[in-house]
């Protein structure tokens, strides 16, 4: 049975196994390979996309659980790459293997849509989700705090 | 410039069939691939086929011959040839090089390769742009000499004269190909992108999702497979019943796969082939399959460390012996003695283990995130039995690598899946899979006796370890010196002292070992830097001056691991960043009550690292504060590239201090995931501040370097705190109280 959903803006539908979850649906079905599979297990946050606006793990969401829902993966988080948060992802140089960083990114977003000016202990707080083995914990902190500037210069100018 | 680490993994290469399974074994021959000889004849091709491609349009396309992990060489290496080539970096583009190990040196480890490729690199660089200037001189019927390379073109008197390097390159790839030991490099004053801040060149494609890593190969037509593994080391399957994973939506296929010995070391097991990732995943489940556990189904952590137990209580093998330091111990005016005990540790990329192969007819094709390409092709060339010219090996982005990519184990599985269907397919591993088919950082057990004379002098060293060697593990002769990959630096420590012994007992273990990020390093850095601090509270100095009073005067210390190829220690530069990063930690300053210093410094890949760190520790736990560096790594390509990988490897060494374990019941791994081996997370990444020792050395290895220091560092700070002595990693509580 086919399953409806908004992806990106657009309107998505899929005929899978309902139980499939949404992270594979995406990987496999949809070929939209920017979200990753980091543990299956919702421990790591390589896989966070937005649901309804709320960072959610995609790798423990069945696809049923979606339906009629609006999702947002890195791939629809700007048309072009200049949502603050990635702007500030570019200018810190956060990345290194870039694996988790997508997730990082997802989560970050998501965090700021929240919490305009988030402290470090709130960004340490919301962020403890996600894993980074190559160690750039500290470049997304200073990311962040760049971001939350730009997205409150944004603000002001538009 | 090879270390014996590089070295190691450099030679590391397919060997021959041998009945029916692929022997991968150690070739000596091919070890020596930095003889300027050897390195000068298999880089002639031309330089505009094999390294640097311009388009009419004037854009450049680099050629990297490494594997990018995170290391940042996909920026480092391409700005070394865009140096020398004298481009604008804004007009750079990279690409990675084709699998050709005639003309490349694929392996990427053993943090060598700015070192191994610096001259290199400049010497591809410097040729074309000479060939471009002499295509302009030809041009203008002038004399090469009078001709300038600049921003992208060549440049004769006045602007008027003026040609890109678009509109010289098809004239200048005909050019004779200079002499690569002769053609003239640039002055390092000049220099203006070596040296510079780079960001990461592939920076945007990981901000946006649109990096291709393995795992995110697709190709027409592929399907998703995962493979049931016994889960006890060296077993494999006694019988299955395929039925209940075939009923599956979406499972195709489920059949047998061998098990491959020595050089692949492969599991075997059941492979479930399906549509999706999801689908094989499931099929999996489903799956009916009983194990024939094999000989280690008994294999324990604790029986491993009843034998660390049992081979401490007799000699080992005579490592290295200057002096008599049993005797010196036992006139020693003061005597410590100090055991330190390490469990297995996994490497937990974050992109799991996979990899994509199709192998037709006549040809092959793989999607590999590997740090070993060359070996993939043999993989595959072994399997397939197709000449190794017929087998395209795209090498992809790694999410990760540390030594675990450079294995053959991933590849071969998905060959032998993909020459059962014919199809391409991607075998995937879950983190359970990842996490307990790893080849793990060796466990070790190792006993100090030091002694101090009147004067506070070093009067005996003396060391013995036990471990599960890596060498006795890849080499088929590594049983007879199991001791080779296991101690580095700490068989030529910078203490000077007339008595220094050094021990060995193997450990058996039918626990798979290899390279994890800093290798060796990672415990003798530890045990090394420990044991120094313990020496100096018995003499009642400081650590930092009696550090410096035992290293004593300038000199190099020959790699006694390596006499012939290994760098000596210069302990002026150990000296040099040690006094830095005092200086900059304010070492000897007050600190808030509850928070104390620790120091390390160490000699690794042939860079010099101190870290200081400052610690407190709340109900069992240690708090990293503050973290400062001061490296030595010979002249900084990138420097914002070195800063990332010294902050990444405060991480991953703080991982090893606060969680790393992997245990062993039942001959098989007891974690399965993030929940049980825990990862550093942001909370606790301490504030990390490096500062990198200007200098015009040759460039040395940067990606493992900063991790040896940082448990030492830290579980010397918590002694300073509480007067406890951490001995075994990872730091428990109970060590702690």
């Amino acid at each position: 049975m086919a399953i409806s959903f908004t992806l990106n803006g657009k309107s998505q539908s899929v005929d899978v196994d309902p139980q499939m979850p949404l992270l594979w649906v995406l990987r496999d079905t949809l070929n939209m390979t920017g979200t990753k599979f980091g543990c299956g297990m919702a421990l790591c946050g390589a896989c966070t996309v937005h649901i309804d606006g709320e960072a959610s793990r995609s790798c423990i969401t069945p696809i049923s659980a979606v339906a009629g829902k609006k999702i947002t993966t890195i791939e629809g988080l700007s048309a072009d790459g200049s949502h603050p948060v990635q702007q500030a992802w570019l200018e810190i140089d956060v990345p290194q293997c870039g694996y988790c960083q997508c997730g990082q990114i997802m989560s970050a977003a998501a965090l700021l849509s929240k919490k305009a000016s988030p402290t470090d202990a709130e960004i340490d707080d919301f962020m403890s989700g996600n894993i980074c083995r190559c160690g750039t914990y500290q470049r997304i902190r200073k990311a962040i705090h760049r971001a939350a500037e730009l997205q409150s210069a944004h603000g002001k100018s538009a | 410039m090879t270390t014996l680490t590089l070295d190691r993994r450099e030679f590391l290469k397919t060997g021959t069939i041998a009945g029916a399974g692929l022997l991968i074994g150690f070739h000596l021959s091919e070890a020596v691939a930095d003889d300027p000889a050897e390195e000068q004849e298999k880089k002639t091709p031309n330089p505009f086929n094999a390294w640097v491609h311009i388009a009419p349009d004037n854009r450049v396309t680099l050629i990297l011959e490494k594997s990018e992990m995170g290391q940042g060489i996909m920026t480092a290496l391409p700005m070394i040839l865009a140096e020398e080539l004298c481009v604008d970096w804004k007009m750079v583009g990279v690409e990675q090089a084709p699998t050709n190990p005639a003309v490349y040196n694929h392996g990427t480890g053993g943090s060598g390769s700015v070192s191994s490729c610096w001259l290199p690199m400049r010497r591809a660089g410097a040729a074309a742009r000479e060939m471009l200037v002499a295509a302009a001189a030809a041009r203008w019927n002038v004399n090469p000499n009078t001709c300038v390379a600049q921003d992208g073109g060549v440049l004769h008197g006045s602007r008027k004269n003026f040609l890109t390097y678009g509109e010289l390159v098809a004239d200048a790839a005909k050019q004779p190909i200079p002499n690569l030991n002769t053609v003239p490099l640039k002055n390092s004053d000049n220099f203006n992108i070596v040296g510079r801040e780079m960001p990461r060149w592939e920076g945007h494609s990981k901000a946006n999702g649109s990096a291709i890593f393995g795992i995110d190969s697709r190709v027409p037509g592929m399907q998703f497979a995962v493979v049931a593994r016994c889960p006890v080391f060296g077993g494999k399957v006694k019988s299955f019943d395929a039925a209940k994973a075939k009923a599956v939506t979406g499972v195709r296929d489920v059949f047998a796969i061998e098990p491959v010995g020595t050089g692949a070391f492969t599991a075997g097991g059941v492979a479930i082939v399906a549509d999706n990732s999801w689908a094989a995943m499931q099929g999996r489940k489903a799956l009916q399959v009983s194990w024939e556990e094999g000989p280690n189904a008994n294999e324990s952590s604790d029986t491993l460390h009843q034998q660390f137990l049992a081979n401490a209580g007799k000699p080992g093998k005579t490592v290295r012996n200057d002096g008599d330091a049993d005797a010196a111990l036992a006139s020693a005016s003061k005597k410590v003695d100090a055991t330190y005990e390490f469990p297995f540790a996994a490497h937990a990329t974050m992109e799991p283990m996979n990899c994509t192969v199709h192998i037709r007819q006549d040809s092959a094709e793989a999607w590999v995130p590997t740090q070993a390409p060359q070996w993939a092709q043999d993989v595959i060339a072994g399997v397939s039995k197709l000449p190794k010219d017929k087998i395209t090996v795209h090498t992809t982005l790694m999410g990760g690598g540390f030594g675990r990519r450079y294995m053959g184990d991933f590849v071969m599985e998905a060959a032998q899946v993909s020459k059962v269907t014919g199809k391409p397919v991607m075998v995937l591993w879950t983190r359970e899979d990842d996490m307990q088919h790893d080849f793990y950082r060796p466990a070790s057990y190792h006993h100090f006796s030091g002694g101090l004379d009147e004067k506070g002098g070093l009067a005996a060293w003396k060391h013995f370890q036990t471990s599960t060697s890596i060498e006795a593990m890849w080499n088929p002769k590594g049983q007879e010196n199991p001791e080779k990959s296991e101690f580095a630096t700490a068989a030529f420590i910078p203490y000077q002292t007339p008595n220094y012994r050094v021990e060995y007992t193997l450990a058996q273990s039918g626990v798979p070992r290899a390279w994890w990020r800093s290798v060796e390093h990672s415990t003798s850095g530890f045990v090394v830097e420990c044991f120094v601090d313990e020496l100096a509270a018995a003499a009642g100095a400081d650590p930092l001056e009696f550090r410096l009073r035992l290293i004593g005067t300038d000199r190099k210390v020959p790699d006694f691991t390596d006499p012939k190829q290994g760098k000596p220690l210069d302990t002026a530069r150990l000296k040099g960043v040690l006094k830095l990063a005092a200086e900059k930690a304010a070492w000897g300053s007050p600190l808030p009550k509850g928070v104390a210093r620790g120091i390390a410094g160490y000699y690794s890949f042939e860079t010099y690292t101190a870290a200081i760190a400052e610690v407190s520790v709340k109900n069992g736990v240690p708090k990293i504060h503050r973290l400062v560096y001061a490296v030595d790594c010979g002249r900084p390509v990138n420097p914002e590239g070195i800063r990332a990988q010294v902050e990444g490897a405060a991480i991953y060494g703080l991982s090893a201090a606060l969680h790393d374990a992997i245990t062993i019941k039942g001959g098989r791994v007891v974690q399965s995931n993030f929940n049980d081996y825990q990862m550093p997370r942001i909370a606790d990444a301490a504030k990390t501040e490096i500062y990198i020792v200007p200098s015009k050395e040759e460039p040395t290895g940067i990606g493992e370097p900063g991790l040896p220091v940082v448990a030492a560092s830290v579980c010397n700070a918590i002694y300073a705190l509480s007067k406890k002595r951490i001995r075994r990693l990872p730091i428990r509580a109970e060590d702690l109280a």
